[in-house]
């Protein structure tokens, strides 16, 4: 492998042109999964720089847009959680942060890494499916359920940048993630349920974290065990290594009851 | 002046103050100019024949050292107790295992390395494989216990019958193996280590690398925790990184990654117990039929002194006058297993505590009151024989474990239930039967002329506090000071083979001869002037007796005991167990250092919860499926329970002022504990560890 | 680049990717920061940036630049050891002393946040820090202790 360049632009105007016109560069942010790949050499296509995005001002920072609670790409989860404004509206966002690892994971990890990354297990990002949050990047706003497009795909052009995800306000989200154990865990489900609008989103049992229509449909006229019923035919869970697609059928079932009733 | 005793105070840890500074320097913390980096290149698949081995010639290889078993100037052996592992896999040879280490490299840069790595090819014939355990045809080794005449059943009797499963384990010692060889003059060569046993890495390079013992020099640098997984896989990594050093000419340096060591090193046993236990109505034990079968993997490692611990605690600490344990090791394609904390008691305990729970549920009695029925008390015999002469600590720790326990805050929730359960159990102290005594462990003290006094031990210091209690118990016997007292270092060029630093062995067998040769020169200095040497080796007394054919006798100079109760929470929507709390009353003979011995009960019981609930090990086509820390989980600080232990003082009159051995006995209560509680709280039992929120869940919804 | 290291300014020539851990270990010489995984599971490669608690391994060392970081050497003032070491040694919060290093930074910056931590805030605190000797309660009763 390749000695890797390291990047580091003032701004995100600078940040964006790099990203454009550097061959083989990938955004660093907390690096909670890229330094790890990229010690392992695992990074396919293999790097040759990596861009820091980390302290861009633009990336960071909880602000009110108009109807709107606006979390900066770069913005740790632990500043997340200590929010005000996080904390008051979007209460579920600091459940499922607090999910995230452990202290040192949080204070480095990101929404824009975890939306980048695309992992079907990224514990926020059923919230965000249950949120409607709205996925903005240096060119245009991406509604949450046009984002994930396949197994670690997003609907991100090559060089897009995203800077900021924005929630709606005013939505009440439960929140449960059954981790592999209590604290460093990758999910084995991870669910978000809202129930008006009715949302049903669940990580984990699908190659992309899902919205469960056909529960939702249920769930939408107040059907709560027809919801738990029909989330079954909804997810696509598999055999892996920390768990089983049965297991994780009849805990999601288990877990969209439980959630339902909060 | 009189100098206080410290025995029996939670003086400083010797080494703390290097360890909370960052001071302390560990295998990989060692700078030694122009080492070269190591790499062991292994087999992908698990049974094949190595057809040939190819070196690209597409990469320049002048840059790299390559060591295959052509090289091995000794016995292509890992040296230990059967000649079967090789130390390189040869061309034409057959592997066994995935991961089997094949080719050695070094180079001067990692990255060289790596890109060297990716230029090999090893051409394999593959052949078929044997995993599963039932499957398996080649046997390690067998033994059989016997005592009386079992029975299959009784007239008026009660039959209980019940099989369990054991899993695979990961010591997950937080600093991976890591070795430097270091050539020096005259065909010596220097190995620095994480290791528990220099003498056995000893006895590995001589026999590998053809050298004298004086040639040979092992050193073990501060070790970042062993729990037996440094017992003896140190071999491998010391011979291989002396096998490159000599070819290179210069120190290599051969650190495992945590993938590396995940997927490569040994593991605790695997296996299948079976009981058939026969009582009379009113509770008597009749007779108690047992079968293990435990998977030694690839080689053979220390899988005959594995079963023979397992087989001699199968029957539990229970009396019973006709029993028969019948115990095979067998032969798989999976990375060998090996030496971890408990040694084999911790599967065949499992089963034993669990059978008590059934046959009481059977009975309709209290698995307690049964427990108190059945206990091996003061003068019993144990089932190969042995009559319990003294320190015998059964009803003690099960009275403390219950006194210090409330009443379990009964079950609430639908969604989550509470529950408690206990368990019973004894570990052998020291190496059983006769290994001490072939052993003859050796230690020496030095009276220096500055007045101070230095032991020579290769005992080691992994954590469990070898160190600090060795001074102590010195400074004791010599009546002087603390600050006094010094150790080598754990050097086999300057001190004497105590024997390994395992078996429950180091504060009672060695230290006991630390003290009795401290107690030999404070004598002498009464007559004779510093500097002076006393050595002191193991003499068994006459009267342990114990029969290697028969398997019949004085299995262990002492057994301790141990009573844990441990509170889960089982959530029913999810098959989660949570283990709350847990009590342990253990019966440590003395603790010549309390707060060490509560750390050795804390950290052994949280390995045992782990094994019990989050460290499992999937297969897959011979390899280890959870070979990254993301993957194989221990307990991290929010998952371990709050954990309370009483240590109960019976002395043992060979033990230093009374101490029996407890590093592994922690082991052994808490899985059997845990499956109890899951029971209480949910009316399920569980025949197998680990109690896994799949297997919770799956078998609540069958109930 | 420069960044402040143990409280002093440190200038450095170094490729801006590598592992923030590796360039403590091998170019700064300073051991006490110990690699356990390098995937960010076990915590036993914890420093502190600009006071919080972040896995070594996962940083790549550009990202200090003008930052402050600390690691198990910059503890100690001067050889004096703090309350939280010395609590460590009275506890027996070590036993090996592998995952000593980065328990200390976590806690470290557990007590700066507050001084009133109950048992279970310890626990949440340092689940990035993975003991396998201590089973954690000798440590959780160390860093208590110091509360007071």
């Amino acid at each position: 492998m390749h000695e890797v360049n390291y990047l580091r632009p003032k701004n995100l105007a600078e940040a964006v042109e790099l990203y454009r016109t550097t061959p083989g560069c990938r955004l660093l942010a907390g690096g909670t999964d890229l330094m790890v790949m990229l010690h392992a050499c695992t990074l396919r296509p293999e790097p040759r720089a990596l861009l820091d995005v980390w302290s861009l001002p633009e990336l960071k920072g909880v602000r009110r847009v108009k109807e709107t609670l606006e979390i900066g790409a770069a913005e740790s989860y632990t500043a997340i959680m200590r929010s005000p404004d996080v904390q008051r509206d979007l209460p579920a966002l600091v459940a499922a942060a607090r999910t995230i690892g452990a202290a040192q994971i949080q204070n480095r990890g990101t929404l824009g890494g975890n939306l980048a990354n695309a992992s079907p297990a990224g514990d926020p990002l059923p919230v965000l499916l249950a949120y409607d949050a709205v996925v903005v990047t240096d060119r245009r706003a991406i509604a949450i359920d046009k984002f994930f497009t396949g197994y670690r795909k997003t609907a991100l052009q090559t060089d897009e940048l995203i800077t900021a995800v924005r929630f709606p306000l005013g939505r009440q989200v439960a929140f449960r993630k059954v981790g592999t154990r209590a604290a460093q865990a990758i999910s084995k489900i991870v669910m978000a349920v809202s129930r008006s609008p009715a949302r049903i989103a669940v990580g984990s049992v699908a190659e992309v974290p899902l919205r469960a229509r056909r529960a939702e449909t249920a769930l939408d006229r107040g059907d709560v065990d027809g919801a738990v019923a029909a989330v079954a035919e909804d997810i696509r869970p598999i055999d892996d290594v920390r768990s089983t697609a049965a297991y994780r059928r009849a805990v999601t079932q288990n877990v969209l009851r439980e959630l339902t009733q909060q | 002046m009189v100098t206080t005793s410290t025995i029996g105070r939670s003086v400083p840890r010797r080494e703390g103050t290097a360890k909370v500074t960052g001071a302390a320097r560990y295998t990989d913390d060692l700078v030694v100019p122009g080492a070269w980096y190591g790499k062991t290149i292994r087999s992908t698949v698990p049974r094949g024949r190595i057809r040939s081995i190819t070196l690209d010639p597409t990469f320049d290889w002048n840059r790299v050292v390559v060591v295959t078993a052509d090289d091995i100037p000794g016995d292509n052996v890992v040296q230990l107790i059967r000649d079967d592992q090789p130390v390189l896999a040869p061309k034409g040879g057959e592997i066994r295992h995935k991961e089997e280490p094949i080719l050695l490299l070094a180079a001067a840069h990692r990255a060289t390395l790596e890109e060297a790595a990716r230029h090999v090819r090893i051409g394999l014939e593959p052949l078929p494989p044997v995993y599963a355990l039932e499957e398996a045809t080649e046997v390690f080794t067998t033994l059989e216990i016997r005592k009386g005449t079992v029975v299959d059943d009784l007239e008026d009797g009660v039959v209980v019958e019940r099989t369990f499963r054991v899993g695979l384990q990961e010591q997950l010692y937080i600093e991976p193996q890591g070795a430097i060889a270091i050539p020096e003059a005259n065909g010596a060569i220097k190995v620095i280590g994480s290791l528990q046993c220099p003498y056995y890495v000893h006895r590995a390079l001589k026999r590998a690398l053809k050298l004298t013992d004086q040639q040979a020099v092992v050193v073990q640098a501060e070790t970042g925790g062993g729990f037996g997984g440094k017992e003896e896989y140190p071999s491998i990594v010391a011979v291989h990184a002396a096998l490159l050093a000599r070819k290179a000419g210069r120190p290599v340096r051969l650190i495992y990654d945590r993938h590396e060591d995940l997927a490569a090193t040994t593991k605790r046993h695997p296996g299948v117990i079976t009981h058939r236990t026969v009582v009379k109505e009113d509770g008597t034990l009749v007779s108690q039929d047992i079968e293990i079968v435990l998977d030694g993997g690839a080689y053979c490692t220390l899988t005959p002194v594995v079963l023979s611990r397992a087989a001699i605690h199968a029957a539990g600490p229970y009396f019973c006058p006709n029993v028969r344990i019948r115990a095979r090791a067998v032969a798989t394609n999976t990375p060998p297993n090996g030496a971890f904390r408990g040694f084999g008691a911790p599967q065949s305990l499992f089963a034993a505590e669990l059978m008590v729970e059934h046959v009481a549920e059977r009975l309709g009695r209290s698995s307690v009151d049964l427990r108190r029925q059945w206990m091996l008390r003061l003068g019993d015999t144990t089932a190969t024989g042995q009559v319990l002469t003294e320190s015998v600590g059964s009803e003690l720790v099960l009275d403390a474990a219950l006194k210090a326990c409330g009443t379990v805050g009964r079950s609430d929730g639908r969604t989550v239930k509470r529950g408690r359960g206990l368990s019973l159990v004894f570990h052998g102290s020291g190496f059983t039967g006769s290994g001490e005594k072939k052993l003859q462990g050796t230690i020496g003290l030095e009276a220096l002329a500055d007045g101070t006094f230095r032991i020579l031990t290769a005992s080691t210091e992994i954590g469990q506090g070898t160190k600090t209690i060795f001074c102590q118990l010195a400074a004791d016997a010599l009546g002087v000071g603390l600050d006094k007292v010094v150790l080598a270092p754990q050097d086999t060029s300057l001190v004497p083979d105590s024997g390994p630093t395992v078996a429950s062995r180091t504060a009672m067998i060695v230290g006991r001869l630390v003290q009795e040769a401290a107690t030999e020169v404070k004598e002498r200095l009464k007559r004779e002037k510093a500097p002076l040497r006393v050595e002191k080796s193991y003499i068994q007394p006459d009267s342990i007796h114990w029969d290697e054919n028969t398997y019949r006798g004085d299995a262990y100079p002492v057994y301790a005991w141990a009573c844990t109760i441990a509170d889960v929470e089982v959530d029913m929507t999810t098959g989660e167990v949570r283990v709350t709390d847990l009590v342990t009353a253990v019966d440590c003979g003395k603790a010549l250092h309390p707060v060490m011995a509560e750390g050795q009960i804390e950290g052994g019981s949280l390995q045992a919860v782990g094994w019990a609930t989050i460290e499992e090990i999937k297969m897959n086509d011979g390899g280890y499926q959870n070979d990254r820390l993301a993957t194989y989980l221990i307990p991290t600080a929010l998952d371990a329970p709050r954990i309370r232990t009483i240590l109960v003082e019976n002395p043992y009159s060979r033990g230093p002022f009374g101490a029996k051995g407890i590093g592994e006995l922690p082991m052994d209560g808490p899985a059997p504990a845990i499956i109890a509680a899951i029971h209480d709280a949910t009316g399920v039992w569980l025949d197998e560890v680990p109690a896994t929120p799949e297997k919770v869940l799956a078998a609540c919804a069958s109930r | 680049m420069r960044f402040t290291l143990n409280g002093s300014a440190i200038s450095l020539d170094v490729v801006g990717t590598r592992r923030l851990l590796d360039v403590l270990r091998e170019d700064l010489h300073l051991t006490g920061t110990k690699e356990g995984c390098g995937e960010g599971e076990c915590g036993a490669c914890s420093v502190l940036i600009d006071g919080e608690v972040v896995d070594s391994c996962l940083i790549a060392v550009g990202q200090v630049e003008g930052r402050e970081v600390t690691t198990v050497e910059g503890l100690a003032d001067g050889g004096r050891l703090t309350a939280l070491q010395q609590a460590f040694i009275e506890h027996g919060a070590a036993q090996c002393g592998i995952c000593t290093p980065g328990m200390l930074l976590a806690a470290h910056v557990l007590l700066q946040q507050s001084n009133r931590l109950s048992a279970a805030d310890v626990r949440e605190g340092l689940a990035g820090n993975l003991c396998r000797c201590t089973g954690y309660t000798k440590i959780i009763d160390a860093v208590l202790a110091c509360t007071k």
